[in-house]
């Protein structure tokens, strides 16, 4: 698949792929993911040296070396931080973070919720396996409580996050969640990320088949998916299961729940409204799923129109500009009381 | 209404002399500090001043603790310090006076708002007794002043109450001291007007307050005759006051536009770096963007993103931010990217001494990152020269490809000099081209090096052609691939460290201030050139021979140093740490090098360090 980007030269996939090879474990979730990602781009209309991909440190963040665009494998949380840095920058380029669960909700968790109420306009995926990979195998912010790990051997007592809650709480404003089994899912939703003028968080369930295998088996089998992905789509009822017979509701404290269709009247299901201002009834549907053993929505939570930092920044800077005349710097240096020697 | 200072008895002529203005937090002792300063400057006196205020905000009232003082030392010819100790005190309160008094010489001038002296006041100062009757103070000659009671009567006519009225104390005490040294007063009362021309019945308070302070001056016979310190020669051209933070905040600026860059400024609020940011946040129609960032890694990193997008990355902090910020300069040495981090110095180690300066962190720019990390640090002298040292620490950065540690201290941030405004076109051009052609055949090396200044190219995101990807892990020379070869790590370890040494070939000399017959050296760097260029002064007075040599650039250290350092007998480094240069002189040119030191928050003593060079030769 390939467009025309604008020079009359048809871009393709291998136009976006690296001369690196591409060293994950074999069968690890991340190559389904970078593929959708190279598979996209060409259809996106820009060109390979307008894209700059930044990310931490984990087996997530080692992507930026298979990408043939311009790349930062920066420091371990910090990718956020770098990447706002770029995007201020240079607000013509298209700025893409890539990291993982532990880069991005652990150590680096404060870059990243700043970043998305910031609404700086990057387009940041977090491929979450609930583990640390890349050190071999310690729990993770998002691993379950009572996990047994390397470093839980008696389980874990830690709480973990739920990444669209977090981002939905930072007030982002695009938020998405997509899986590596599905490449024309991820595709469509890293679409739609990039279409969005602004932040955008999208949490990628991925499987680390070394250190976490199967972990989302529960609701990305292919006989469980009918019955355990929750399918979003903006204007429509939130329903699902094999013949749509399930549905989600809010109950009167704007919890949402789980129904039988047919126990319940069908103007009753919730209808998905992604451009809500107020992120509550995306944060209602984020929280139907904590771990993902129960049907989980996957799809785009929220998506509204706000204005974008860098935008916004390049606006003061324009504004300053006409209101003040350029600056002059001679004339700012003697804009204190001077004096003459000699 | 004009006002005159200008007293009808006859003032005696001072060569120089040393004013601090001391009071509560909250009694507006740095506002008049300043505008005794900007008088003094615009009069035409050489000057420099030591601002000194607690880390607190509202410290409580009356205590030592919330005691802010300000200090300025104004003078016929070139001077290099704030002056060792004050000539006059005004002390605004006995917690003022207590905190301040063992400064002064015996005989000096002390000038007391009596009317805070009451056993409250008194009491929360420490005081047993009045020290204003106890004889403890016999030693000075003591002024009482009703400041409190003589501004509220003197604003009386204008209906502002008491309370209110008590707020215009401090510009009694300028009126006062302004008389004393027969300033100028338009500029002041033209101010006065300015800065509260929106609120009439302040700026009506204040101006009688000042009037009421000049006249007591010339009135009250309490004083024998006003003084008079006659303007400076200094060396030709057109001057204004400046603070160092000001200076540096402009000078980035100049280096931006001399670089044609895009300054980038991504900081979070820290003392006494802050001003920075405010300064730079004003200049949006110079295109200056500013970013205060969620923490100070977040700083950083933002300017490793903008350095990597093309724009000159600067990040300013303090010590404690420093820390925080070592990652993410590693990460700069290694993509080698050009960047600048500016150090406002502290005192330190943790939150340590926020308000007051020290130079301990020299250690910690050397050598503050794990593995060989090596990058250059320049240091600026004075509050004017940071507008220099800014200039040359971005020169640097972007000449080099390599992030920068600019060295300033809270004492030149906060602080006051004369400066000459330089000629902005006289200022060299310090642009350096993006890449943009593939160099390597058809292919783009990011890591393949200028073979004269092992800069590597800087290709720029847009540059079609070009794409790159480099990151924090080892690299291999010329490709920028990842590589974990033993040989190719010691290859690029050796590589990054020559790079840097190799500046030293692109920097002055060491500035020798040397005398025949001298066996003698001071050596100093950063915020101790003044004292020590003070001290040096007085020894040569005393008919003794004595060198001076000042580092602006820690690393590499000028090319000349050895030969400076070996060439004396005695070798003396003053510093406010317990020894850093000294340390670095000595594992570096296997010198004898001796420590003089202090961390007392504040900058050495002229007498202080002159006694000591004393000591040291014998005499």
């Amino acid at each position: 698949m390939s467009d025309d980007n604008g020079g009359g030269v048809k871009l393709a996939r291998k136009d976006f792929q690296s001369d690196q090879e591409v060293r994950w474990c074999p069968g690890c979730g991340d190559y389904g993911i970078l593929a959708a990602i190279q598979f996209l781009l060409p259809d996106l209309g820009v060109k390979p040296e307008e894209m700059v991909f930044v990310s931490g440190i984990g087996c997530a963040a080692r992507l930026p070396y298979y990408m043939n665009t311009y790349g930062v494998h920066g420091i371990h949380g910090r990718a956020p931080a770098i990447a706002t840095g770029v995007a201020l920058a240079r607000p013509d380029l298209h700025v893409w973070v890539i990291g993982g669960d532990g880069d991005m909700l652990s150590i680096g968790g404060n870059h990243l919720i700043h970043a998305l109420r910031r609404n700086v306009n990057l387009k940041i995926l977090m491929f979450n396996n609930q583990i640390y990979g890349l050190t071999k195998g310690q729990y993770s912010p998002t691993s379950e409580l009572g996990k047994v790990t390397k470093s839980t051997p008696f389980g874990s007592l830690d709480h973990p996050f739920n990444p669209v809650s977090v981002a939905l709480g930072a007030e982002a404003s695009f938020v998405a969640r997509t899986h590596d089994m599905d490449r024309k899912h991820m595709m469509e939703v890293f679409r739609r990320a990039h279409e969005h003028d602004g932040a955008a968080f999208v949490e990628v369930y991925q499987n680390c088949n070394v250190f976490n295998d199967g972990a989302f088996d529960t609701i990305l089998s292919k006989d469980a998916r009918p019955n355990m992905l929750i399918e979003l789509r903006h204007g429509e009822p939130v329903r699902f299961g094999e013949h749509q017979e399930l549905g989600v509701v809010l109950n009167r404290f704007g919890e949402a729940q789980i129904v039988r269709v047919d126990e319940v009247a069908d103007a009753a299901l919730l209808v998905h409204d992604e451009t809500r201002s107020d992120p509550a009834l995306a944060f209602a549907l984020s929280r139907l799923a904590d771990h993902p053993t129960t049907p989980t929505p996957v799809g785009v939570f929220r998506a509204v129109s706000r204005p974008t930092y860098d935008s916004a920044m390049q606006l003061q800077l324009a504004e300053a500009s006409s209101r003040n005349g350029p600056g002059d710097l001679d004339a700012l240096l003697r804009s204190a009381p001077t004096w003459t020697v000699g | 209404m004009t006002l005159e200072a200008t007293p009808t008895r006859r003032a005696e002529t001072l060569d120089r002399v040393v004013i601090r203005f001391a009071g509560d937090s909250g009694d507006g002792m740095q506002l008049v500090g300043d505008r005794f300063t900007e008088l003094s400057a615009a009069f035409g006196n050489d000057l420099a001043t030591l601002p000194n205020f607690p880390a607190e905000i509202r410290a409580p009232a009356g205590t030592i603790a919330g005691v802010s003082s300000f200090q300025v030392h104004i003078s016929d010819h070139d001077i290099v310090t704030p002056g060792d100790t004050p000539n006059v005190l005004i002390a605004m309160n006995p917690a003022a006076l207590k905190a301040n008094v063992r400064d002064m010489a015996p005989g000096s001038t002390l000038i007391v708002n009596v009317d805070t002296f009451d056993d409250r006041s008194l009491a929360k100062a420490g005081y047993p007794a009045s020290p204003l009757t106890d004889g403890s103070l016999s030693g000075f000659s003591v002024y009482e002043v009703p400041m409190t009671s003589i501004t509220i009567e003197a604003t009386k006519p204008l209906g502002v109450k008491p309370r209110d009225a008590e707020r215009s104390k401090n510009f009694f005490a300028l009126g006062l001291i302004c008389w004393m040294y027969t300033r100028p007063t338009e500029p002041l009362v033209d101010w006065i007007k300015r800065r509260f021309g929106n609120r009439p019945e302040v700026l009506e308070a204040n101006l009688a307050a000042f009037r009421a302070g000049v006249n007591f001056g010339e009135t009250a016979e309490l004083f024998d005759h006003p003084y008079e310190v006659k303007p400076a020669q200094l060396p030709p051209g057109t001057y204004r006051n400046i603070i160092g933070n000001v200076a540096l905040s402009y000078g980035l600026v100049a280096a931006a536009m001399k670089a044609k860059l895009p300054l980038f400024y991504a900081s979070y609020p820290i003392t006494p770096a802050s001003d920075i940011l405010h300064e730079l946040s004003k200049l949006k129609n110079f295109g200056v963007k500013t970013l205060q960032a969620e923490d100070e890694i977040a700083a950083a990193g933002a300017a490793v993103g903008a350095a990597f997008a093309g724009n000159l990355a600067v990040t300013a902090t303090s010590g404690p931010g420093v820390d925080l910020k070592s990652e993410a300069l590693g990460l700069a040495v290694s993509l080698e990217l050009p960047l600048v981090l500016v150090d406002v110095q502290r005192g330190g180690p943790s939150t340590g001494l926020p308000t007051k300066t020290e130079q301990a962190d020299l250690m910690l720019a050397m050598y503050g990152r794990h593995g060989e990390a090596p990058l250059p640090i320049v240091a600026a002298q004075s509050p004017g020269d940071c507008f220099d040292a800014a200039f040359e620490a971005v020169r640097i950065a972007l000449k080099y490809r390599t992030p920068v540690i600019l060295l300033t201290d809270g004492y030149l941030a906060n602080g006051a000099e004369p400066w000459p405004i330089p000629d902005l076109d006289a200022l060299p051009d310090i642009s350096v081209p993006f890449t943009t052609e593939p160099n390597h055949g058809d292919e783009f090396w990011p890591y393949l090096r200028d073979p004269e200044t092992l800069a590597r190219p800087w290709a720029i995101p847009g540059t079609p052609r070009l794409m790159h990807r480099i990151g924090g892990l080892e690299k291999e020379d010329g490709t920028g691939n990842v590589s974990y070869d033993p040989e190719n790590h010691d290859h690029m370890t050796r590589l990054r460290a020559e790079k840097i040494a190799g500046i030293a070939r692109d920097i002055p000399p060491a500035a020798l201030d040397h005398e025949a017959g001298a066996e003698f050296l001071v050596l100093s760097w950063g915020g101790t050139w003044g004292v020590s260029t003070a001290a040096v002064r007085r020894i040569r007075a005393r008919g003794l021979k004595i060198a001076h040599a000042h580092l602006r650039h820690l690393h590499p250290f000028p090319a000349n140093l050895g030969d400076v350092v070996r060439a004396y007998g005695t070798v003396l480094v003053p510093e406010l740490n317990l020894g850093q240069l000294s340390r670095l002189v000595r594992a570096e040119y296997l010198v004898d090098a001796q420590s003089y030191t202090k961390v007392q928050g504040v900058p050495f003593r002229a007498a202080d360090l002159e006694a000591k060079i004393l000591e040291m030769m014998g005499k």
